[in-house]
């Protein structure tokens, strides 16, 4: 359950930009979570829910997307989506030349993307 | 006074504050030319047996360091400064992982001229492996006892890691294990995987660890030079 700490980390920049902003309220809060970033968007969702409670943002709704994991092959420059890492045919190689020189390009995220705030 | 909404666009790392710290430890140990090793997996898989092995062996060569993390107690510090290395024991007293600035936080008493630092994280295969500390290498170990289904059901730490440790092979023939499959999944989702087989009992494997972390020390300091 680590979802706690980055749900502080998350209002560290929140209330920052809150300031920069001039904000009187947060009251929406999006975010970016990476499908193999470790996070479980419900734990992430309830730890906000408690984390908000006394802060600007205690009213604030949060909409989480989840953003999906996406290799690119280094052989031939293909990208490759692909939807569950844990099902049983995913593998770490290109389904087009079958290379295993792949890298992740995204899947690991975990961004902040937008505030809706009032002023 | 007349409330506005409004939209603002931030699109910034919620883990960026720990990568920032992360990163420069791994300046400052990279300078050094100290190599940093992160160790993650279940409690009970034996890091710090693997670690009171490998410093046995690589002390009278190098310098070593370990930093031990845990929910509470000093025993693993005291269970490495027993074989005669420096130790120095975070307690997180209640979180499931270390954070790049828990170790920024004692950074300054580690010795400049270590040749290995060790970081061993808190005894879980899930959270740590979302936390970058700084290390060069992150190892991830997995005992046998703990069955051969691991790899696909924790995949963030397998991909994370440059190297899988496979603890605890002397029990191999007592228990149902299929060591192949441990292997291929590991490698289906990490192919870049160095993988060991070891056991801390009797020793198999351990030279073959101490080779490649050799190997790394000075594939390390060749940067620098």
């Amino acid at each position: 359950m680590h979802e706690l700490s980055i749900v502080a980390d998350l209002f560290t920049i929140i209330e920052e930009k809150a300031r920069e902003t001039g904000a009187r309220r947060v009251t929406k809060v999006r975010v970016l979570i990476g499908e193999l970033s470790g996070v479980v968007p419900e734990l992430f969702r309830t730890a906000f829910h408690s984390y908000k409670k006394g802060t600007i943002a205690d009213r604030a709704r949060l909409e989480i997307k989840i953003t999906r994991i996406k290799f690119k092959c280094q052989s031939c420059g293909k990208e490759i989506k692909t939807n569950n890492i844990s099902r049983p045919d995913f593998s770490y190689a290109c389904p087009f030349c079958g290379s295993k020189e792949v890298e992740l390009v995204s899947g690991r995220d975990l961004y902040l993307e937008k505030l809706e705030i009032e002023i | 006074m007349e409330k506005t909404k409004k939209e603002v666009l931030v699109l910034e790392d919620i883990l960026g504050s720990n990568k920032k710290i992360a990163g420069s430890i791994r300046k400052k140990l990279q300078e050094k030319g100290i190599l940093s090793i992160n160790l993650l997996s279940s409690p009970g898989s034996g890091k710090t047996t693997l670690l009171e092995k490998l410093g046995t062996k690589l002390q009278g060569q190098y310098k070593i360091g370990v930093i031990e993390g845990d929910v509470e107690t000093e025993r693993d510090s005291e269970r490495i400064r027993k074989i005669g290395l420096p130790a120095w024991q975070i307690t997180t007293h209640g979180a499931c992982h270390l954070e790049a600035k828990m170790l920024a936080r004692i950074f300054d008493q580690i010795p400049a001229d270590l040749d290995f630092l060790f970081i061993e994280n808190v005894g879980n295969l899930v959270c740590p492996a979302s936390f970058d500390l700084g290390e060069n290498l992150r190892f991830v170990l997995l005992s046998i006892p703990e069955g051969d289904d691991k790899p696909r059901k924790y995949p963030e730490a397998f991909i994370t890691s440059q190297a899988l440790v496979i603890t605890k092979c002397d029990l191999l023939p007592y228990l149902p294990y299929d060591l192949e499959r441990v292997i291929k999944e590991a490698l289906e989702i990490n192919p870049k995987l160095e993988v060991f087989q070891t056991s801390a009992l009797t020793g198999e494997g351990l030279d073959a660890i101490y080779r490649y972390l050799e190997k790394k020390l000075q594939e390390l300091r060749t940067k620098n030079a």
